[in-house]
């Protein structure tokens, strides 16, 4: 089993791709809609720009497929930015459509606290879920965002806090994602990488 | 709940070695940048930031490798900095396997490298680094490793510089660096007061309490040392546990 990491030309794609190698997990990067429709596993790591991330995924043709994959029940894991474009819209970028996997829309976190939201941060657990698995509750992540998915609802696994409480880790069906990284949370976030691997053996 | 302040190891690198200055200058050999970036992520560390002091263009490629080596060693954040003018030099670097970017003196020189590298990595890979000396009854900025005056507030400077994207602000004390005499706690407060984005306090740092006294008094979101912890003058696990114990927010290590 291979996991397949979109690479759009930003992105953490390094980062990510040592944290697998770590576990032992082999994986490549697709940058053509061919490598999407045909991957095991697929993994959108992210950082920087809602609006970059959405314009490379749309100049690289990948929005398609990449939905199709996700609807078709590939598991999927999105960090970071990888989360957020699951949504309909961002208010980083108004004017971008986003993958509408989720209907909200994404939203700065609110100006009375320091921002970006940087740095460990633990999770306020909603509910069980296999992406936690062997995670201690006290656990903390490592974050680096302004925006994020405030509006939460049954996808919500796990929520953060940070001006207001927003969504850390989602799971619907075979669709994962989080706003930390796991890829540089240490121990716990090698845990959720771990569990993702498992989840898609 | 809370977000945990960060403990934040630094290694000023000088090709593939890692040196330490006190006073930015007199520079001696403090080992090899990998080992000491596994040990600092085994260790608890927050993130780990490597600077460039040599920031020279012929040096570029030995430092490069040097972040791929540091990089290969951590599950956690790198920073890494000195020397970076453009975006296309952001971009090698982050490349080889930073999280962050620093800029000094070059944005300084022309500020537009703040927004131009923010707009294209986003506000939370650009951490823009000032070298502050005291004069008087403010602080000025020192550029080119603290050895000429800027003519600029630190102040004004680092307002400036977050509202041209910079996602944080790395405040080194020029009077305190390599004193090991306390961090400045005026100066760290002055900024993070003024500022919307976290701050990391530097130089200065050698006992506990300074940690316990920039987090507090100095408003730090995050607080860098080097020699203490190349030295093991102070463990990071014994500086948590100490933090911890006085209601501070840190990540204790496992």
């Amino acid at each position: 089993m291979k996991i397949t990491l979109l690479d759009y030309g930003a992105g953490n794609v390094a980062s990510v791709e040592r944290a697998l190698q770590r576990l032992g997990a082999a994986s490549q990067r697709a940058t053509a809609p061919e490598c999407i429709a045909s991957a095991q596993a697929l993994l959108l790591p992210g950082v920087g720009h809602f609006e970059t991330l959405i314009r490379a995924l749309d100049a690289r043709k990948l929005r398609a497929p990449l939905v199709d994959a996700i609807r078709g029940g590939v598991p999927f894991l999105g960090i970071c930015l990888g989360l957020q474009a699951l949504y309909a819209a961002s208010d980083e970028a108004p004017e971008l459509v986003g993958l509408q996997l989720l209907p909200e829309r994404v939203r700065s976190l609110p100006p009375v606290v320091k921002l970006p939201h940087m740095g460990w941060n633990r999770l306020l657990v909603k509910r069980k879920s296999s992406l936690l698995e062997g995670v201690a509750a006290d656990s903390f992540f490592y974050f680096a965002h302004t925006y994020a998915a405030i509006d939460q609802r049954d996808e919500t696994v796990a929520a953060c806090n940070h001006g207001t409480e927003f969504v850390a880790v989602l799971e619907k069906e075979s669709m994962f994602a989080v706003q930390f990284h796991p890829e540089k949370s240490g121990e716990a976030g090698a845990q959720v990488l771990r569990n993702f691997l498992r989840l898609c053996a | 709940m809370s977000l945990a302040r960060r403990i934040i190891p630094c290694l000023d690198v000088d090709g593939d070695r890692v040196m330490k200055g006190v006073n930015f200058v007199r520079l001696r050999d403090a080992g090899d940048p990998a080992k000491l970036a596994a040990r600092y992520n085994a260790e608890g560390a927050d993130e780990l930031v490597v600077l460039d002091i040599a920031a020279s263009r012929d040096q570029r490629p030995t430092f490069l490798e040097t972040i791929r080596r540091v990089a290969a060693e951590l599950a956690i954040p790198l920073t890494a900095g000195g020397g970076i003018r453009s975006a296309e030099d952001a971009r090698s670097v982050l490349r080889a396997g930073a999280d962050k970017i620093t800029v000094n003196t070059a944005a300084v020189a022309r500020p537009a490298l703040i927004s131009e590298t923010s707009l294209e990595f986003g506000a939370q890979a650009v951490v823009l680094a000032i070298d502050a000396k005291r004069a008087g009854d403010q602080w000025v900025v020192m550029v080119r490793g603290g050895r000429e005056p800027a003519n600029r507030d630190a102040i004004a400077w680092a307002k400036e510089g977050v509202a041209l994207g910079a996602g944080e602000i790395l405040v080194t004390s020029m009077d305190r660096d390599g004193t090991q005499s306390g961090f400045d706690t005026a100066l760290t407060a002055a900024i993070s007061s003024a500022v919307s984005v976290p701050v990391i306090a530097s130089g200065g740092a050698k006992l506990p309490a300074h940690f316990a006294e920039i987090f507090t008094n100095g408003r730090a979101d995050a607080a860098l040392a080097a020699s203490i912890f190349h030295d093991q003058i102070q463990s990071i696990r014994e500086l948590k546990e100490f933090l911890s114990a006085r209601g501070i927010p840190v990540r204790l290590p496992c």
